[in-house]
């Protein structure tokens, strides 16, 4: 086995997976990153290693500084999200500010928000909904629209799907993945009932200018091809106590991020007061992702 | 709509949070609402900072006091179409021809509003105002459900609380449509 041939390359061969091989392989792929441990396995000083040449490489590549944290959960923290259905607009402001904010590829374009413009008239109906929709100006007569990202599920499917450990749920909620360890098979894809994972069909593309140096290694460090990757709250903002990129971008104040577990918090008092529903609520998956009708 | 209503009240049921006891909830506005002082709002959470409202679009509108000097303009309170300078606020666009001026400006103190008490409030005080006439907008606005917040999330770190005007014209104060972001590209590959 030499080290050039890829870890995700190698396992595929043993496990037949053939599918999974044929987008599979990343070019620059090295020995270190062939060696790695798990995420959660690595000590801290074989993790300080790795960052510092991730780190370099990225600098190297995009001609900006990069910083990638490896900052855990902090204590007494559990997020969640909120979404006022009645005074989002469907501008996308949001989507494209996770895009920018995430480093997500720019070809094919990768959009963890998706928003969908529903019809009044039929409710929430998600075969019906369409996130292509072109308009001079937002609303549009008869119409409501809900974003849609990662749930971030107390009971996620994806986790559950995944055969190999590389996605979980940390201890403050956010359900991450660890790229370096994900084999690419797109069980979670199949999994998840929201549309919210997305697959790296070719090499992410992300122009110098484009890239944000600002990272989080379970986050928006940028993902190798053949990787799965979703929102994370953004967790290198939120764990910093700053508020998610999407939330800062909405106009209409429709979007709500915070900490469930504060009795003082915005959330609770949303949660106590207003009527609250989640998405596919009969699949039982839990999600910490709420909206209402304010 | 009836699937819908299945789907709230099964998702409500579903929640573990929104079946807590009722009891706290109310502590969020005490029961002075809303003729306390507002700069601090305490029920909203501690530090909050206040977002600065838009400044004025009228050029040297403010002090109003430089035009509506007792000893030199009467107070005509009469509703009406007014003239320059304040002839783009025809027509007032809030309240569906039920509010005139002097429903929120001070008719003696012009510089000022005013609340149905009579009490007056300078012109940073403003959501004060509003939530005399829309209680549980402004409730929902301390609370967290409406408006904005940007900064950070944990309480007393440097969360900045958006005020009505942010969004707002006293005047014409429906949010106006807009343009969105171009739509994303469909996928040449399905999942
Ligand atoms: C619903 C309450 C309300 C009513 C009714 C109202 N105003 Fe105002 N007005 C305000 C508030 C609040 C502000 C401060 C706005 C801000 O902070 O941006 C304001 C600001 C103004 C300003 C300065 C605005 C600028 O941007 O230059 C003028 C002038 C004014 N009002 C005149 C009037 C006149 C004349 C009328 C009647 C035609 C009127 N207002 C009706 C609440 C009201
Ligand atoms: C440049 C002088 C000037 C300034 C500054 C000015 N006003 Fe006026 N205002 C007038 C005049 C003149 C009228 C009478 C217009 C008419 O009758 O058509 C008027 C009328 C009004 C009226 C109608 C009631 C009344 O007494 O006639 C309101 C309310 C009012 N102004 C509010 C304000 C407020 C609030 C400000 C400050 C934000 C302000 N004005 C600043 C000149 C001014
Ligand atoms: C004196 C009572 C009064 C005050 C004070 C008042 N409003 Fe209103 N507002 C109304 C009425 C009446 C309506 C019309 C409601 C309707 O059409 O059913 C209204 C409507 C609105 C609407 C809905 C507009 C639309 O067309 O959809 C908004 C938003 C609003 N007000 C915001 C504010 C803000 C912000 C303030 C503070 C600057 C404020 N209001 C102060 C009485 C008031
Ligand atoms: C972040 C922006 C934002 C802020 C801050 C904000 N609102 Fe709103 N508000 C909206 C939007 C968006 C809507 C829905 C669109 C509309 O109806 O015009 C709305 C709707 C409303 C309505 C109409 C509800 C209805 O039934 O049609 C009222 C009344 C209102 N807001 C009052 C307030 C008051 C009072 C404050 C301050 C205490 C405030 N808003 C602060 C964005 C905001």
């Amino acid at each position: 086995m030499s080290p050039e041939v890829s870890r995700r390359e190698f396992l595929c061969t043993v496990a037949g997976c053939a599918a999974a091989a044929a987008v599979g392989g990343c070019s620059d792929i090295t020995h270190t990153d062939f060696f790695r441990k798990r995420f959660r396995e690595l000590e801290p000083d074989e993790l300080k290693d790795i960052i510092a040449d991730l780190e370099a490489r990225q600098t190297a590549k995009y001609g900006k500084q990069t910083t990638i944290s490896t900052k855990g959960p902090l204590p007494g923290v559990e997020y969640g999200y909120a979404l006022d259905v009645s005074r989002c607009v469907g501008c996308r402001r949001c989507e494209y500010a996770c895009f920018d904010e995430n480093n997500q590829g720019h070809d094919p374009e990768i959009h963890w928000i998706r928003v969908l413009e529903m019809e009044q008239k039929l409710g929430i109906n998600f075969e019906e909904s369409d996130p292509y929709y072109e308009a001079e100006e937002v609303p549009e007569p008869g119409h409501f629209y809900l974003p849609v990202a990662c749930q971030h599920c107390r009971n996620a499917p994806c986790v559950k799907s995944c055969p190999v450990g590389a996605t979980w749920e940390e201890e403050d909620g956010i359900v991450v993945v660890d790229y370096d360890w994900c084999i690419g098979c797109r069980c979670c894809v199949a999994a998840c009932p929201y549309g919210a994972r997305h697959f790296n069909w070719a090499e992410p593309k992300l122009p110098a200018e484009a890239q944000n140096p600002n990272q989080h290694y379970l986050g928006n460090r940028p993902r190798p091809k053949g990787v799965v990757e979703k929102c994370t709250f953004c967790i290198h903002r939120v764990r910093e106590g700053q508020y998610p990129a999407c939330m800062e971008a909405c106009p209409v104040g429709a979007r709500t991020f915070g900490n469930l577990l504060d009795p003082n918090g915005e959330l609770r008092y949303i949660l106590e007061n207003k009527k609250v529903f989640v998405l596919k609520s009969e699949l039982n998956t839990k999600p910490r992702f709420y909206y209402y009708y304010g | 709509m009836k699937p819908l209503r299945t789907l709230l009240l099964a998702a409500l049921c579903a929640l573990p949070l929104a079946c807590r006891e009722h009891v706290e909830s109310k502590s969020y506005f005490g029961s002075a609402f809303p003729e306390r002082h507002p700069t601090s709002y305490p029920e909203m959470s501690a530090n909050a900072v206040l977002r600065q409202a838009p400044p004025f679009e009228g050029e040297d509108i403010f002090p109003c006091s430089e035009c509506h000097d007792p000893d030199f303009m009467e107070v005509d309170p009469t509703h009406r179409e007014l003239e320059d300078p304040h002839d783009t606020l025809d027509p007032l666009r809030h309240g569906a021809g039920r509010l005139w001026c002097l429903d929120c400006h001070d008719a003696e103190d012009r510089d000022m509003l005013h609340l149905a008490s009579g009490r007056t409030i300078p012109f940073e005080e403003a959501p004060l105002l509003c939530g005399q006439c829309h209680g549980e907008k402004y409730r929902d606005w301390l609370g967290g459900a409406h408006g904005k917040r940007t900064g950070h999330w944990q309480q007393g770190q440097g969360k900045e609380v958006w005020v009505c005007a942010n969004c707002h014209r006293a005047h014409a104060p429906q949010f106006k449509p807009i343009q969105p972001k171009p739509a994303p590209k469909r996928p040449e590959v399905t999942r």
